[in-house]
């Protein structure tokens, strides 16, 4: 049986950013998914916006990880050769009536430590988004927000944990976690291992390895939310993050463009009891569009490329919850990292793995390698036409430790397929590359786990 | 020189017509590994009517115009992507013997065809699994890579390719469950409509649209509604059926991103650039002709309109030529 000192159960953004901040240290680590690839839950489905960090209650887990991790987003990005940009963000107030919630937005903020927060007018509101609906009132500026590519941030954050020895296994999914003595035993549907600690990053799923060791039970509710993705040539409808007040169910609808241009409106929010129920419904799809063109009237949604579904980690009393189990010494959580979990990864990432380190008395090494090259930006024919990817960097994405298995995994890496035509004109050409790359046959290649065979 | 994108049916006959016109310097930049455009992976016949006045397959009709292109001597580029054309018809290029190439053009003609709509266009719920492909990919696995996608198949749009696409998989031994059309009447030629559904028992429901897919890592089924006069489904028609693979065959879209970067002015109705009766787009000097113009029913029309797009690109180039 290998013997680690940590194991990390899921390859979300958490779990890789704890890995990858888990390995400054001199530790033998392993991270196990279930799934064939990282970034394959809830990090793979959602806004990709580095909130600032004025919606977190003051005090809360939330806030702290949330105004932290916004802050580290931009050197990391730096390191880790991943793209952010820091576009702002605005909180539209469409009724006098609600200048209170908006001021209360903008105090607690300040109260988090957020920077640069300011009520603008209508007016000057307007003079910074023209697209913006003239029945905004007023808007809470924020320019510290900001968005990144939620699939780069967690590849690249697993790739330099690996870089720094961090060991992942792919399709293995923990059946129990038993601690005997002061060591843990973790088994998986294929193997097992023992570790000195374990970390619990296991996304929606996080209730259940908890509760498989702790007596003080957990509960998480997958949150459903929904999005439509458009094409590029609209991307620059908005510049910045276009917020409405939120509501009970979190921030709402918002319009933002993404890192790579493309204009993304989402999400909803339903609780769902189905761990696994990512689709979309023709009327969530209908709500989202409808409620964001309160914020932006003309959005062409004649452009629309992709539509898909992420669930959110919502825990059950609202904050994050992270640190050692209170009955089980050796079982950290990080679970309930729900919005906004993906600004917070590199502090949770930080701030866990010191707290293993000091508890253990674990030393740094020496040899860290801080800093993550991203792939090659060209080379070779051309093979995705919409995205100009080029087989160079589709087998550079293969290539990679951790590398793409799967189609999905090609797409996140470099995005192949990512474009207009959704994957239409390269599928065959990405198909042969991973099939030749791997060795496997044609019938093989999987759009992601098994079972998604692309042929039958 | 006249540069002439994409070596499909447009740029196959577009590039003879300029050469035989007069221009004798013609390049054809073509991003597959072969000449020929999707009529190689259109294996049915039914090709060359007009033309030819008999009946071909895809690959026969393009192999009569790259023969063609061959003895002319017209010289082509393959495995080559064309990045950018910019107003003053710099066209930038790329392939992996010369890296980022930027060549000046006297003229050039688009004919980069069209693409496919994707499911992501459709407003269609469910979950993203394998299986679902649009008919032209579908096509291209089957024909040119010879793999089969699916076996037990539902077809959404009954556009020729869906049509030909129901059949063909037919022939491979999957089973086509039925052909859903959106609209009260079939956008394809009544001749596929006999020849591909009906002589192999295949149903098609006209004002029928696919409103949910089942099945988490592939597909496992779909659910098939009614429409209404507005084209939206009607709640409590839906009917489940048991599939592998959803084929989507739901529209072509002119692919007019080349043309607009060199600001080509476009026709929000066609999708094709705006040109006047030679042919010739808002930008002096490029012409656009084939699919990436308007998406045409038949090849031998393709064929016709780039062979005016070619004559006009020779003359543009003979009167530049005089003026200098």
């Amino acid at each position: 049986m290998n013997q680690y000192d940590v194991v990390i159960i899921g390859a979300g953004v958490t779990g890789c950013a704890v890995a990858r901040y888990l390995s400054r240290y001199d530790l033998k680590i392993l991270v196990i998914e279930k799934e064939e690839d990282v970034c394959s839950g809830s990090s793979k489905a959602n806004s990709g916006i580095v909130h600032a960090g004025f919606d977190a209650l003051p005090g809360s887990m939330k806030a702290r990880m949330n105004v932290r991790g916004s802050r580290m987003m931009k050197s990391l990005s730096e390191e880790l050769d991943f793209p952010y940009e820091n576009n702002g963000a605005l909180v539209l107030c469409f009724d006098q009536a609600d200048m209170g919630e908006l001021r209360k937005l903008y105090e607690r903020g300040i109260e988090n430590g957020v920077e640069g927060l300011e009520i603008l007018s209508a007016e000057e509101l307007h003079r910074k988004e023209k697209n913006v609906s003239a029945s905004a009132v007023a808007a809470l500026w924020a320019p510290a927000s900001g968005i990144v590519c939620p699939f780069s941030l967690t590849i690249a954050l697993a790739e330099n944990a690996a870089a720094n020895g961090v060991e992942f296994v792919f399709l293995q999914s923990v059946s129990s976690v038993e601690k005997t003595g002061s060591c843990f035993t973790v088994r998986t549907d294929r193997d097992c291992c023992s570790a000195k600690s374990v970390v619990n990053c296991a996304g929606v799923y996080a209730d259940r390895i908890h509760n498989m060791v702790c007596e003080g039970k957990l509960e998480i509710v997958p949150r459903r939310g929904e999005y439509v993705l458009l094409d590029k040539e609209v991307g620059n409808l908005v510049s910045s993050t276009i917020f409405q007040l939120p509501g009970p169910y979190g921030k709402g609808v918002l319009v933002t463009r993404t890192v790579h241009g493309n204009l993304l409106v989402g999400p909803n929010a339903q609780d769902i009891p189905d761990k696994e129920a990512n689709e979309t419904t023709l009327e969530g799809m209908e709500d989202v569009k409808a409620r964001a063109l309160k914020s932006v009237p003309d959005i062409p949604y004649n452009k629309m490329i992709t539509s898909f579904a992420g669930l959110r980690v919502h825990p059950s009393d609202g904050d994050f919850i992270i640190g050692e189990a209170e009955d089980c010494e050796g079982f950290y959580d990080c679970a309930g990292i729900e919005s906004p979990g993906l600004s917070s990864a590199p502090a949770i990432g930080e701030y866990l793995s010191d707290l293993i380190a000091e508890k253990y008395g674990y030393s740094k090494k020496k040899n860290f390698i801080p800093t993550r090259k991203g792939f090659v930006s060209g080379g070779g024919s051309v093979v995705c036409r919409c995205e100009n990817i080029t087989e160079d960097q589709i087998v550079d994405a293969i290539r990679r430790n951790p590398g793409a298995r799967s189609l999905d995994g090609i797409k996140r890496r470099v995005r192949q397929g990512m474009g207009r035509c959704q994957a239409g004109f390269c599928t065959p050409g990405a198909m042969e590359i991973l099939s030749r790359e791997l060795g496997i046959p044609m019938e093989e290649v999987c759009k992601n786990r098994p079972g998604s065979e692309m042929l039958r | 020189m006249i540069v002439i994108i994409g070596g499909g049916p447009a740029g196959l006959a577009a590039a003879l017509s300029a050469k035989e016109n007069g221009a004798d310097k013609v390049l054809i930049l073509e991003r597959d590994c072969r000449l020929g455009g999707i009529l190689n992976q259109c294996i049915h016949n039914g090709f060359g009517l007009h033309t030819f006045k008999e009946e071909l397959t895809g690959p026969e009709y393009a192999q009569r115009y790259i023969d063609r292109v061959l003895e002319a001597g017209i010289e082509f580029k393959l495995n080559t992507m064309v990045t950018h054309i910019s107003a003053e018809r710099e066209v930038t290029y790329v392939n992996s013997q010369e890296g980022t190439v930027t060549v000046k053009a006297d003229a050039v003609i688009l004919a980069m065809g069209c693409r496919e709509r994707p499911r992501g266009a459709l407003n269609l719920a469910g979950y993203r699994p394998a299986g679902i492909y649009t008919a032209g990919t579908a096509q291209r696995l089957m024909n040119i890579e010879g793999y089969k996608v699916g076996n037990r198949v539902v077809v959404l749009g009954s556009g020729d390719i869906g049509l030909i696409m129901a059949r063909r998989l037919t022939l491979e031994g999957a089973k086509v469950e039925l052909v859903a059309e959106l609209l009260p009447k079939s956008g394809g030629l009544k001749r596929n409509i006999v020849q591909c559904l009906e002589d192999y028992g295949i149903p098609l429901k006209l004002s029928h649209t696919v409103t949910r897919v089942y099945g988490k890592n592939r597909v496992t089924g779909v659910d098939i509604s009614q429409v209404g006069p507005d084209l939206r489904p009607i709640p409590g028609t839906e009917e489940h059926y048991e599939c592998d693979t959803l084929l989507l065959s739901v529209g072509l879209i002119p692919e007019n991103e080349l043309s607009k970067s060199a600001g080509v002015k476009l026709d929000s109705k066609t999708g094709g650039a705006v040109v006047g009766d030679n042919l010739e787009t808002s930008v002096p000097g490029i012409f656009s002709c084939g699919n990436v113009l308007h998406v045409h029913d038949l090849v031998d029309h393709v064929s016709e309109e780039a062979e005016t797009a070619g004559f006009y690109a020779a003359e543009f180039v003979k009167k530049l030529w005089k003026e200098n």
